[in-house]
């Protein structure tokens, strides 16, 4: 029978077996909207290079495999698996999902202000799905993109976080998202879906993990809605095993005076793309989208932006950098879309990659698209190595030619870190990620 | 300022120049595209059979190919049925031999168009070959140029008298496949100019093609392809122009240039054809594909443009940096108003080591013009130490209009070094301030910013075009501002 079925055809045949036992199944909107969105897939299909938005990202190795949904029942791994994805010295609401599912027993929430939800949203859609009804999908990037198409066919559960008018989160919510696959092939398709209402304050952490080096899949696809003079801080933080594949998509709108803030980090995977879209829909909005990703052996990481200004007096600022070892490739696509009738729009972007072996490559595709005149707008892109004189400079001052070496390649990553307010989620990265790039020494040894 | 807006408006509706049309008697093709209108168009110009063949090879290879539909331009479907392949000034008897045979009315038009060939064949300076429709009426200094070795002729006439050459380098940097209107041109070019220069020969001034498209519902197609051999150097003027008409003109060329071991060539071009008017009817669809290859080391080529004219131009003047050390530059101002649309950028493909490139890019936005930088830099992996400089600049003039930019980067060598940056902004109102209240009217301050925007660029033109060019943005951006 798999020898007369269409690439993708699986998907349909999954559907079928499991859409009775998702979350909401009984409610009628979020039924019709799983199959709306699975006729869309079987209409469009995975994109292809083909497509613009995928030029340099082959999605074919996903499409050609037949990945199969993840098990409800996760195995609960032991608390000592978690500890090296626990951010130290931060105190936070904690939420942890095996396989795309709240895992209440690993979570600790904790007391929350009045009014707050931060739970999974599989919750929300049995008992009160009608609260989410006109927010789900509202910027999700179904309609051109098959992955998102298939993340909402297969919506089970994901982090839902509600914050009413006026309601301010002290305490940052860290989401970990685990796959405890062992085996090739699964695929989990977590949704989230942030909504502050206005004038809220929130600071979401989410992890990305895998427990095994296992080709699994990761299909995210994530919403957060502000509200009037909302502010949201969002970090990513990508740990995902080097054979994991991870496409995630992230749709954010910002009223008037609304400000997001996103961070991503990516230091795994084998194949990742981040699409991140913005909306600054109000006046006065503001968004800055910064990156780091480090990359080595055959790691191909794709950083995707889309940011429409609509309105008057917004200003979006990037700032992504990498690093690139042995076969890696990375991409970054920055569009900034200035609406007619958005005047003042203030828009910076920087892209800025360090090439470190023959092998690896870095593509960049930084646009701009403008329709109206009183607008500030700016891109800035380069590619390089390692600055020669800054090399002999260390060097004649007695330090080795590694040490030296690990020393300029960690300033120019620490650049991004920098920018994160949150000290405990910055110490935490810099364990990680200067261990990686510092081949295991500690800065202080190296001067 | 409400009386001073209303001159400007006046003065931003200026009208187009060389919107005359010239009443000769034109042999001309009947619209229509298939193998037979090939044939006909080879077999009036006489060529040997590996043209023709060359030809249908191009035409076979285009039925396959679709229109490209990437750009950011907007127009309706062409129909490519409609459109005549062939024009050319009716000859009298064998055609003219020298000036002086030229049909009168032809150098007329060219007078009119300020290029006046005779006073050009006195005064020292530049030598013409100009090209009125799709036919190559006369060449300047050719007997000058023939004494140093360096070949300046029309294509035509490089077929049979140098038939060796074209055969060897023709289709040999864009190939009869390279893309739909490249394939197009391949198969019905009818002429443009061909240039030669010797091992290591200089060659002393400025060689100057105008182009003129002049009759109805006709497409020009003309080839240029100047090769530029060992340790020579040439300089290449291209000037266009059209009548006003309503309905839109194709006007599809290619360009090739080869430059071998140290040699350089520096192509320039203003682009004036008929830009349409102010409700984007009629206009000149301008649908370009230009090429070089620097085939050998420190071979170095240049691009300038100066895009101020058409309907909707579409073109990529791109340098293949293949020899070691070679260098690729790409200058360029575009403007767009009114309904113009403009998407033209460079590619700049890194091959050998050493190789280095320069693209400085300058889009001008006024009324509902739309402008679009497009490039590609890459640097492939053999590219060591390859080094490329980019910098895209906007102005934009009036709420209506649209600048954009869409760069692709793409390095596989860690030795490489390659910058990117643009910027998008508007004349502000202070610098405006600044100037009127020295007593600079707004007009001519807004002219004197623009040109200083555009400064890098016009640097780079040789004398007589940086004039021209400062006084066509001159006319087409006063009383933008409001």
């Amino acid at each position: 029978m798999s020898a007369v079925m269409e690439p993708g055809e699986h998907y349909r045949v999954d559907f079928e077996r499991l859409c009775g036992d998702l979350p909401g199944a009984r409610t009628p909107w979020v039924r019709r909207r799983r199959e709306a969105a699975l006729a869309r897939f079987a209409e469009r299909g995975f994109p292809t290079t083909r497509d613009e938005a995928w030029k340099y990202t082959d999605p074919g190795v996903i499409a050609r495999r037949a990945f199969a949904p993840a098990p409800a029942a996760a195995p609960v791994p032991a608390p000592e698996a978690l500890e090296p994805f626990r951010i130290k010295g931060l105190d936070c609401h904690r939420l942890v999902f095996l396989d795309g599912r709240l895992a209440p027993d690993l979570s600790d929430v904790g007391a929350l202000p009045p009014g707050v939800v931060a739970g999974g949203l599989a919750r929300t859609l049995e008992e009160a799905p009608d609260s989410v009804e006109d927010r789900l999908g509202r910027y999700a990037g179904d309609e051109d993109n098959g992955f998102a198409a298939l993340n909402t066919a297969f919506l089970t559960d994901g982090v839902h976080l509600h914050l009413p008018p006026g309601a301010v989160l002290d305490r940052p919510v860290h989401v970990l998202h685990l796959s405890t696959g062992a085996g090739d092939g699964t695929v989990v398709h977590p949704r989230n879906l942030v909504v502050a209402g206005a004038g809220s304050r929130a600071v979401l952490i989410e992890t990305y993990a895998g427990l095994h080096e296992a080709a699994c899949l990761t299909n995210v696809q994530t919403e957060v809605l502000l509200g009037e003079g909302a502010r949201v801080e969002h970090y990513k933080l990508q740990q995902e095993g080097d054979k994991a594949f991870h496409i995630a998509d992230t749709g954010v709108y910002l009223p008037a005076r609304a400000r997001y803030r996103s961070h991503v980090i990516d230091a795994g995977g084998r194949l990742v793309r981040n699409e991140i879209r913005v909306r600054l829909d109000g006046a006065g909005s503001e968004c800055v989208l910064n990156g780091l990703y480090l990359l080595g052996a055959r790691q191909h990481v794709d950083n995707h932006t889309v940011i429409d200004h609509l309105a008057p007096e917004g200003t979006s600022r990037e700032y992504y950098k990498g690093v690139l070892e042995g076969h890696s490739r990375s991409v970054f696509s920055g569009k900034v879309i200035v609406h007619p009738g958005a005047r003042y729009t203030d828009a910076l972007q920087a892209n800025h990659n360090l090439l470190l072996s023959e092998n690896a490559e870095a593509d960049i595709r930084p646009q701009l698209e403008i329709y109206a005149d009183d607008v500030k707008c700016a891109h800035g892109a380069t590619v390089g190595r390692l600055d020669p004189d800054a090399l002999y400079y260390l060097k004649s001052r007695a330090i080795d030619e590694d040490a030296a070496r690990s020393l300029l390649i960690y300033a120019f990553a620490n650049d991004v870190l920098d920018r994160l307010p949150l000290e405990p989620v910055r110490a935490y990265l810099e364990r990680t990620l200067t261990a990686r790039l510092l081949h295991g020494r500690k800065v202080e040894e190296l001067i | 300022m409400g009386t001073s807006k209303q001159n400007l408006d006046e003065l931003i509706r200026k009208d187009y120049e060389h919107g005359f049309v010239t009443d000769i008697e034109a042999d001309t093709v009947p619209p229509g595209l298939d193998e037979d209108v090939v044939r006909a168009i080879s077999a009036k110009k006489g060529e040997p059979e590996f043209m023709l063949e060359w030809r249908l090879r191009a035409y076979r290879h285009w039925t396959t190919m679709r229109e490209p539909e990437w750009a950011h331009v907007h127009y309706p479907p062409l129909d490519f049925q409609a459109i005549s392949y062939y024009s050319a000034p009716k000859a009298k008897g064998a055609g003219p031999k020298s000036l002086d045979e030229v049909d009168p009315k032809l150098l007329e038009t060219y007078n009119k168009l300020g290029i006046p060939l005779k006073e050009q064949e006195l005064l020292a300076g530049v030598a013409v070959d100009a090209v009125f429709d799709s036919v190559s009426v006369a060449t300047t200094f050719k007997d000058k140029l023939a004494g140093m070795g360096i070949i300046f002729c029309s294509f035509s006439e490089a077929v049979h008298e140098h038939p060796d050459l074209v055969r060897k380098y023709l289709g040999s940097v864009v190939p009869h496949t390279d893309n739909f209107y490249a394939s197009l041109n391949s198969a019905v070019f009818s002429d443009g100019s061909f240039v030669y220069v010797p091992k290591g020969v200089r060659c002393p001034m400025e060689l100057s093609t105008y182009f003129r498209i002049n009759a109805k519902n006709t497409g020009q197609f003309e080839r240029t392809l100047i090769i530029a051999d060992e340790g020579s150097y040439v300089s290449y003027l291209e000037g266009c122009t059209a009548p006003q008409r309503d309905e839109n003109q194709l006007h599809a060329a290619v360009v090739e240039l080869i430059a071998l071991k140290d040699a350089r060539i520096k192509y320039s071009t203003v682009q004036n054809w008929y830009p349409g008017d102010e409700e984007g009817r009629g206009g000149i669809y301008n649908f370009v594909t230009k090429r070089g290859a620097c085939r050998g080391a420190h071979a170095k080529i240049s691009w300038t443009q100066v895009e101020t004219g058409s309907a909707i131009t579409w073109k990529y003047p791109s340098v293949l940096l293949e020899g070691d050390h070679s260098v690729g530059e790409f200058y360029s101002v575009a403007l767009t108003n009114n309904r113009q649309q403009a998407d033209t950028g460079t590619k700049m493909i890194h091959i050998g080591r050493n190789t280095r490139s320069t693209i400085v890019s300058k889009g001008i936005s006024a009324g509902r013009g739309q402008n679009a930088y497009r490039g590609l830099v890459k640097v492939l992996k053999g590219a060591h130490d390859a080094r490329n400089y980019t910098r895209c600049d906007s102005l934009l003039i009036g709420p209506r209009c649209g600048a954009h930019t869409f760069p692709y980067i793409e390095v596989r060598n860690p030795t490489a070094q390659v910058e990117h940056e643009a910027t998008t902004s508007k004349i502000s109102e202070d610098q405006l301030y600044y100037c009127m209240q020295r007593g600079i009217s707004a007009e001519d301050a807004v002219s004197m910013i623009v040109n200083g925007f555009c400064k890098e660029v016009f640097k780079e033109l040789p004398m007589e075009f940086a004039v021209e060019a400062q006084k066509l943005l001159g006319i087409s951006l006063e009383g933008s501002v409001g």
